[in-house]
């Protein structure tokens, strides 16, 4: 069996699943936000009743992300009603806003405060919730319904997903990043091309990349519809999940003999950086077959590029020089915004070299990657063209439905920052 | 479940996202609150650019200004309808509009399972190509048992799929009476 495959079954406690078949799981972790979070509430009080206490409160974890810094009322509302669940279940695990406790971005905040472990499950009211894949469990995102059933059960059904394997050789060069593989491999496979299926990434590139840039992969395979993306843990995973919880967990291995839908092998020396053109994250291009078109906007921030790795990137970049369009760096998370101010390039903080170049900085949230209420950080309010790290460029994604985005990586983001127009990262790391 | 679906139909095309169907700075209100779940209806589809609101012309808006609910039952469209974020919001706001039935070539999976397990509407695929044979506006008619639908307003008739393995949750009405049915909770 895949790796996905034996945490599935382990999970059903069954010797053995096949892809396609239906199979009832039990849940390590429940994660939801203020977005999904109240009705998702609603729904389990209405089945389970008004007194009904969680299967299991040290499961569940509640982390307001998404619409933080607004004036909208109904949008600290929706906070509020998280609180006072949190509260009437005593869940230990609730990241409040406003005091020491509030993290940010969910899907970075879930690994920074140990809640992501090598073969467990997880599911999250958010489709970005495949983000953990990074850590070799199996993690996926669902709707209300779905965990409002798990809050009461500590179950759910899920149907097996056949794996798509997707092997990188050899390192990768200077100039690209986990966010220009995963738009390779979304640009060949299509919005739809792992539908229902399982993503997952091996070989030398992917095992020589950090855990943030394996995160980074793992993000990104609802973008090709795909179910959860996996990579199998070693060393790096380990490390970092022991340097975060003293929960035991085990790591789970694809079998010798595993069987995979299918696999394809990229050459990262081959590799190039590029970008998903307006309006999907599959309408892929070179860099250099765009290179010149110009931008109102650069955007830095969310789970997928608002990381320590990610600003790092694009410090390097911006380090003693300005930005020509409007620039908007976001950090994931609190822990994130704190690196800012201690990472240093050649004496100087990421801070303070993206103050110097002339970006504005933002606080830790998810602020425009989905545009959000009209008072968001960033929000696209008009018919601009943008580059950003994020990861989704629909119509309408980042505010109006006129704007144009580009996804790129934060090295593609910086550089363009600073010719104010789309330009080959190349240009900045000789 | 009814026998028959029917009404006029609201066409659109491939990888129709959540954020069109919904728009994020919509997502404030709370769907577990009836008056505040009511205003989803009025939402729905606004994140649908201008040439593909009501294919094949668009231009067509979904719910016309200031009303409440969509004049449209059955949703057209193509490959890979639903894709992107995990917002329920979205099935939510299909039914509230009046949705009772989507036809699509296939779904993006979390959208397919909100769909069913919330009971919502009923995802039904297609291997024809509907969306460039039918017209919005035009009036549809679902026969569920008989795996059939037909363009009342053109005579023409095309195969559905049989619905598979979601059909006993969709029978029992959601997740939460499939799992009752089953003993599980």
């Amino acid at each position: 069996m895949t790796l996905t495959e034996k945490i599935l079954a382990r999970h059903a406690r069954k010797s053995e699943v096949e892809p396609g078949e239906n199979i009832w799981v039990d849940v390590d972790v429940l994660m939801t936000h203020d977005v999904c979070g109240p009705g998702t509430i609603g729904i389990f009080k209405q089945h389970f009743g008004k007194d009904a206490k969680v299967w299991d409160r040290e499961k569940v974890v509640i982390i307001p992300d998404h619409y933080i810094f607004t004036a909208d009322e109904k949008a600290h509302r929706n906070v509020d009603i998280l609180r006072d669940f949190a509260k009437e279940q005593r869940l230990p695990y609730y990241y409040d806003v406003g005091g020491e406790k509030y993290k940010g971005v969910c899907h970075i905040a879930l690994p920074e405060e140990g809640h992501t472990r090598p073969g467990e499950v997880l599911f999250g009211t958010d489709s970005h919730t495949c983000t953990a894949g990074a850590f070799g469990e199996f993690a996926t995102g669902i709707g209300n319904t779905d965990a409002g059933f798990i809050l009461g059960t500590g179950k759910l059904w899920v149907k097996v997903p056949p794996t798509m394997r997707f092997v990188f050789k050899g390192k990768l060069p200077p100039y690209l990043m986990a966010k220009d593989l995963i738009l390779w491999v979304i640009g060949d496979i299509g919005v739809d091309g792992a539908v229902y299926r399982a993503m997952e990434f091996a070989g030398e590139g992917v095992q020589s990349l950090n855990i943030e840039e394996r995160m980074t992969l793992c993000n990104m395979v609802i973008e090709a519809g795909g179910k959860n993306g996996v990579i199998e843990p070693d060393e790096v995973t380990v490390r970092f999940v022991k340097g975060k919880t003293k929960k035991p967990f085990e790591v789970v291995k694809n079998d010798p003999g595993a069987r995979y839908h299918s696999e394809r092998v990229y050459d990262c020396s081959e590799l190039e950086p590029v970008v998903a053109k307006p309006h999907s994250p599959d309408n892929r291009a070179l860099v250099r077959e765009v290179e010149g078109t110009k931008l109102d906007r650069t955007y830095i921030g969310s789970c997928t590029g608002g990381k320590i790795t990610d600003f790092i990137a694009a410090a390097k970049i911006l380090k003693g020089r300005k930005v020509k369009v409007d620039t908007f760096v976001v950090p994931a998370t609190t822990e994130v915004a704190r690196h800012l101010d201690e990472e240093k390039i050649a004496g100087e903080t990421l801070r303070q070299i993206f103050l110097k170049a002339g970006a504005n900085l933002g606080d830790a949230s998810c602020a425009a990657c989905l545009g959000g209420p009209k008072d968001t950080f960033g929000r696209l309010n008009e018919a601009l063209v943008c580059i950003s790290s994020t990861n989704r460029n629909f119509p309408g994604r980042m505010g109006s439905r006129e704007a144009q985005v580009y996804l790129a990586s934060p090295y593609t983001v910086a550089a363009s920052a600073v010719e104010g127009k789309i330009t080959d990262p190349r240009k900045f790391l000789a | 479940m009814k026998k028959i679906i029917k009404g006029k139909c609201y066409v659109v095309g491939d990888d129709i996202d959540t954020d069109q169907i919904i728009p994020a700075e919509y997502l404030t209100y709370n769907p577990a609150i009836p008056e505040e779940r009511k205003m989803f209806g009025r939402f729905a589809m606004r994140g649908l650019q201008e040439k593909s609101r009501g294919l094949p012309q668009g231009g067509i808006p979904f719910v016309k200004e200031e009303a409440e609910k969509s004049e449209y039952r059955i949703l057209v469209a193509g490959r890979n309808f639903g894709c992107g974020s995990s917002r329920e919001h979205a099935s939510i706001c299909l039914r509230e509009s009046g949705i009772e039935a989507c036809v699509a070539e296939f779904y993006s999976r979390i959208f397919f399972r909100n769909s069913v397990n919330g009971g919502y509407l009923i995802p039904f695929e297609t291997e024809e190509r509907l969306l460039e044979q039918v017209k919005t506006g035009d009036e549809l008619e679902i026969d569920v048992e008989h795996h059939q639908i037909k363009d009342v307003s053109t005579g023409k008739t095309f195969r559905l799929k049989p619905i598979g393995e979601a059909l006993p949750i969709i029978e029992a009405g959601d997740i939460f009476k499939y799992a009752k049915m089953k003993g599980m909770a």
